[in-house]
């Protein structure tokens, strides 16, 4: 029930926006995320935008990963 | 470096041989899942174990509650909307599922919103929507509630038996127990903000990582975990930082305490945890099903024997129980834990090796 899925928004319409998940697309409410654009890559749980999430993809916990395995070595 | 699962796995091995047993507990029902799925357990070392909290929201839902369910879906005149893991959960009075197959008009959502489209649609019928689950829905079934005032929907109203994840975890790790760290849940702290679980770092003296769901992201918290223990340092730390801030999703925590308050809150298999539960701001509380219809609080029983009660309390592992995998299975559940695809025990059954 804590399954969130992420998407693109390609539409929004008032509080209602399209999110296209790779190839399918399905509209969710985004009154929890006001200030989302077209274009964003948002986190999409039961039917709400829930998070805009961040571009970087990834590079930030590899960071964070990175400081552990030098303590380690 | 760009590092690869197998790095983790590495470290992960080279970080355990410097520490005693550990016991990781966590507590997101798609976390329970996910690690059985990518196989986590076979990649650690003998003495880090990983063990499953309350984190699916079916398996907490006390079995009064599930009866409340069956009481106002079997209402004349009532639509009934919840989310498709609720159907099959039994309690006494039979299950939802069961009543669908008798004749009552029971729905499944994949939004709250669906509640209200119903409700537009059935002017006539009392339409009763089925508010479950943790800081993930509860900020969804304000919006319904929001919405619903807004629009003048009369029809519909909320079995409300929302949870919230912090006092839960205060209440495990307050009491005796082995749990020394805690994996927190990614999405509940995507809503909460990841402050939220600092206090098991400093009230507690346990390291806390909030994690993402793919392989690489929970050896990566399991990995930021035994280092933290390693070096008696625990600290609340946010190892998902793609989709989790500190301080959250301000408009959706906003919402939720406009509609709901803090109260105790029966968890199925634990009992009362005082302060985790939500129930109606006294403005609102004609949206509530369980006074409109005046539902009768029904004492119900655990079945015999069954272990789901340790298990989410992290206590006992699903093939401990007498009945997992025996009269006890995803067709035919005996308790909580193995009624929705995120209970530990259905998780252990699907991917078992």
């Amino acid at each position: 029930m804590c399954l969130a899925i992420p998407g693109t928004i390609t539409k929004i319409e008032g509080t209602d926006a399209d999110i296209d998940y790779g190839g399918v697309s399905k509209c969710a409410s985004i009154r929890f995320a006001e200030d989302a654009k077209v274009g964003d890559i948002v986190l999409v749980h039961a039917g709400f935008v829930i998070q805009k999430l961040d571009r970087k993809d990834g590079e930030e916990l590899q960071k964070l990963v990175d400081e552990t395995m030098r303590s380690i070595r | 470096m760009n590092y690869q699962t197998e790095d983790l796995a590495a470290g992960i091995r080279k970080l355990a041989s410097e520490v005693g047993d550990v016991t990781i507990m966590e507590v997101c029902g798609t976390h329970t899942q996910n690690i059985r799925r990518f196989g986590i357990p076979s990649l650690l070392p003998g003495n880090i174990r990983l063990v499953s909290g309350p984190g699916c929201p079916v398996c907490v839902t006390s079995q009064e509650d599930i009866a409340a369910a069956v009481f106002a879906a079997g209402r004349e005149n009532v639509i009934f909307v919840c989310f498709g893991d609720m159907m099959r959960v039994p309690c006494r009075a039979g299950s939802l599922e069961k009543l669908r197959q008798a004749g009552r008009d029971v729905r499944l959502a994949t939004s709250p919103l669906d509640a209200l489209k119903i409700a537009k649609e059935n002017p006539r019928k009392e339409i009763v929507y089925f508010g479950i689950g943790f800081e993930t829905t509860a900020p969804h079934t304000a919006a319904l509630v929001e919405a619903a005032e807004r629009t003048g929907t009369g029809n519909l109203s909320i079995l409300n038996v929302h949870k919230t994840m912090p006092e839960a975890i205060r209440y495990l790790l307050r009491g005796e127990n082995q749990i020394s760290a805690l994996l927190c849940p990614g999405h509940v702290a995507s809503v909460t903000g990841s402050d939220a679980f600092s206090f098991v770092a400093s009230e507690l003296q346990r390291p806390a990582a909030v994690s993402g769901f793919e392989a690489f992201e929970i050896l990566a918290a399991i990995l930021k975990l035994l280092d933290m223990i390693r070096k008696k340092d625990p600290q609340c730390v946010n190892m998902y930082p793609q989709a989790v801030t500190r301080e959250g999703n301000r408009q959706a925590q906003e919402l939720m305490d406009k509609i709901f308050k803090p109260c105790d809150a029966v968890w199925r298999g634990i009992g009362c945890i005082p302060g985790s539960g939500l129930a109606f701001r006294e403005c609102y509380a004609g949206y509530d099903a369980k006074k409109r219809f005046d539902i009768p609080h029904q004492e119900t029983e655990e079945p015999e024997k069954c272990l789901c009660a340790k298990i989410l309390k992290g206590e006992k592992n699903p093939e401990d129980c007498v009945f997992f995998g025996k009269e006890c299975t995803p067709d035919n559940p005996v308790g909580p834990c193995m009624v929705s695809s995120e209970g530990s025990c259905a998780a252990c059954y699907r991917y078992r090796p």
